[in-house]
């Protein structure tokens, strides 16, 4: 084991390092908000609209993230704009990720007792403002440890950016492996950036797990 | 609970740190039992060719003239699949007692390495740096690298490339090429892919203004797709070479023998001239 | 976008030929990922000293890693430390058994969990070993519990098996790059065939997967 590639490419692993932080952040912060809009399309009254949106997220969650990511980015300049790869990633990831965001928000949804929605409405709040103001808060309580899953998964999945040259720490990895052709410790070296990240994070999921089973 | 986690932390560190050493360990050996610094060293390649009777070597798939797969037949074909096949007809006496297998920039060395193929011959320069890796033979194609850019492109030479920031420059992991384009155009920026084939796809649906690697190479997507061309000539010289096992002489020197008897029998210019389209140049 | 040059005969057969190894891998590492899972599942939740602990860490490290590392390891790293030389796609499906196997191991424990640890009190205490316990009792009630999230990871196994092309393995994204190759035109058609046929299989299993559950409940 010779791990001094990592100091001589400190530079290079903490750019792409600081990519897939960024990378996963912002996807995670907009399959939120996308999968959110999905979940409460999933169940409005309006019928058209809950199968526009189911028809979305059975079609997103059954196709890889590759597909996805290399459609936008191969496939975005046929649609007239030419995205590059940090952003055609994080549209990939974002698109990806919401629908598995929209399921588990919609079970946090489902999960609230139903008497409280019609109280809200009998009481003259309006379809939207019932869910904003009284389904969503706590149906997001439920939903923290899946979300949590979820931003794993997002950071995991980020690596796929490294195949279309979206900077991050995959990419920065093979850049390395490239010039050095130390292969097994450039990538220990990669292995341990991400190790950095998810760990905390898995453990962090798993201790909010065991607090929610308890309350 | 907080110790808990940490020890559970600690273990996880402690573990890989276990599979690391075991990746050094694994590794001296190997380094130490390289056949260079044993002279006459033992002479396993073409020894385990000639027992199983057949060649197998890495080459491109994805590459028009010198390893490109065609969908249709399955078959592969190109400059380095008939210099393969040369090879086998020498060594075994027929020219189909042969095996293919697609190898990419990156892969290419690490599959000789753990014996996956025999020899590389897959338009691989031969470098100072790789030469630390594995053993190349003679000189088999001279190439040089060039641009590849889209008709009308302003990029007309590498001086176009050179001092101005901004402009993307598509290239192939683990290839020369990315690494000399850096080189002689540093204010560029210098997009890499997994293989020519999404290098070229990327090109084509504007990734960047100009895709660099061995003039060759870049013929043979010229060819494929006539919205581009290559410019400016070349900037740097690419001797291909047949990359093998380090340290094993006698097949370097089998297939030196090869490359050297296609040349004066004529068969390396008929080659040349089949997917070149000229004679190689004396 | 050129839909007709893209679905020609030749490289439709192509595409499908790419499907079949696609098919093929994720069958023999869903096989594998659910015997190995099950088994690490096993000795986790039946916390045999030492082995229980090691599997731990060997999940939690795997779980925390991307795919993506895990396939680029097996293919380059492994070879090197054990001197086993292996094909591409053994390497593949090497690699995808080692990720979903500790996936499953994390379902299966969970299942396990779940069930009432009074219940096997009971069953022991009235004499069943420990084994039978298992084996009579709670399997049986955390199977039931196991079957929609053991599915979901099937489905996720045989998307992941796309990853597989970053080391040319010939499944479908493989070649389907390799149609795409040819034309700029082919790229919107191609890959929305190839998403429309990781999506009937997968929504396949997922339909089959409810429809046995409905049945069993």
């Amino acid at each position: 084991m010779d791990l001094s590639v990592i100091v001589e490419h400190w530079d290079r692993y903490i750019e792409g390092f600081g990519n897939t932080v960024l990378v996963s952040l912002l996807s995670l912060v907009l399959s939120f908000l996308l999968g959110s809009l999905i979940a409460v399309l999933r169940i409005s009254p309006i019928k058209i609209l809950r199968i526009v949106s189911a028809a979305y997220v059975e079609f997103v969650k059954n196709i890889p993230l590759l597909l996805i990511i290399f459609f936008f980015y191969y496939g975005s300049s046929e649609l007239g704009l030419s995205l590059d790869g940090f952003t055609a990633g994080t549209i990939g990831l974002t698109i990806y990720t919401s629908a598995f965001i929209a399921e588990a928000i919609r079970a946090g949804i489902l999960a609230v007792p139903k008497g409280q929605t019609e109280a809200a409405r009998s009481s003259g709040l309006t379809y939207g403002q019932t869910m904003i103001h009284i389904v969503l808060p706590q149906a997001i309580k439920i939903v923290v440890p899946p979300l949590g899953n979820q931003f794993l998964n997002l950071i995991k999945n980020s690596s796929i950016l490294g195949v279309i040259a979206g900077m991050d720490l995959m990419y920065f990895g093979d850049l390395i492996n490239s010039d050095t052709l130390d292969t097994v410790n450039v990538y220990i070296g990669v292995a341990l950036f991400y190790l950095v990240l998810t760990v905390p994070l898995s453990f962090g999921v798993r201790y909010l797990e065991i607090r929610m089973a308890r309350t | 609970m907080k110790s808990r986690k940490l020890f559970k932390l600690g273990f996880i560190m402690l573990s890989l740190m276990l599979v690391l050493a075991a990746c050094g360990k694994a590794k001296e050996p190997e380094g130490g039992g390289n056949a260079s610094d044993a002279p006459g060293g033992e002479a396993k390649t073409l020894e385990a060719i000639k027992k199983r009777d057949k060649l197998v070597v890495g080459v491109k798939y994805d590459t028009n003239l010198f390893g490109l797969k065609d969908p249709g037949t399955g078959q592969v074909n190109g400059f380095d699949i008939d210099i393969a096949k040369a090879i086998a007809k020498k060594l075994l006496g027929d020219e189909n007692k042969i095996e293919l297998k697609e190898v990419t920039s990156k892969t290419r060395i690490p599959m000789l390495n753990k014996g996956d193929i025999d020899a590389i011959i897959a338009t691989m320069t031969i470098s100072e740096e790789r030469k630390k890796e594995v053993d190349f033979t003679d000189v088999y194609f001279k190439a040089g690298q060039s641009l590849l850019v889209k008709k009308g492109s302003p990029i007309k030479s590498i001086d176009d490339v050179k001092g101005k920031k901004g402009i993307k420059v598509l290239a192939v992991k683990g290839s020369t090429s990315a690494k000399n384009i850096r080189e002689k155009a540093p204010d560029a920026q210098v997009l890499e892919f997994e293989n020519y084939q999404e290098a070229f796809t990327a090109l084509k649906s504007g990734k960047g203004e100009a895709l660099t690697t061995d003039n060759a190479i870049l013929f043979g997507m010229m060819k494929q797709d006539a919205n581009y061309e290559v410019v400016g000539g070349t900037f740097t010289d690419e001797p291909y070479g047949i990359a093998i096992r380090k340290g094993d002489a006698e097949f370097v020197k089998a297939v030196n023998d090869t490359l050297k008897e296609m040349k004066d029998s004529g068969e390396y210019a008929k080659i040349h001239e089949k997917w070149i389209g000229e004679k190689p140049a004396q | 976008m050129d839909f007709a040059g893209a679905y020609t005969s030749d490289h439709l057969i192509y595409l499908l030929k790419g499907f079949l190894v696609t098919l093929e891998m994720a069958a023999i590492a869903i096989v594998l990922s659910f015997v190995i899972g099950s088994l690490i599942g096993v000795i986790r939740y039946s916390k045999i000293p030492v082995l229980s602990q090691l599997m731990g860490v060997w999940v939690e490290l795997i779980r925390n890693l991307p795919l993506l590392l895990i396939i680029f390891f097996v293919y380059f790293a492994v070879p090197e430390i054990t001197g086993w030389n292996m094909s591409i796609l053994t390497s593949a499906i090497i690699s995808l058994t080692i990720f979903e196997s500790a996936m499953i191991a994390e379902i299966i424990r969970g299942g396990l969990n779940s069930i009432d640890k009074g219940q096997i009190e009971a069953s022991r205490s009235s004499g069943l070993s420990y084994v039978q316990t298992l084996w009579h009792i709670v399997f049986p009630q955390a199977l039931r519990r196991m079957v929609p999230p053991m599915v979901s990871q099937f489905i996720s196994l045989l998307k992941d098996t796309s990853l597989t092309v970053i080391i040319a393995a010939p499944e479908l994204v493989h070649n389907a790059q390799i149609i795409n190759g040819a034309s700029q035109q082919y790229v919107i058609p191609i890959f929305l065939l190839v998403a429309l046929m990781y999506f009937t299989v997968n929504y396949c299993i997922a339909l089959f997967a409810q429809r046995f559950e409905l049945k069993r409940t």
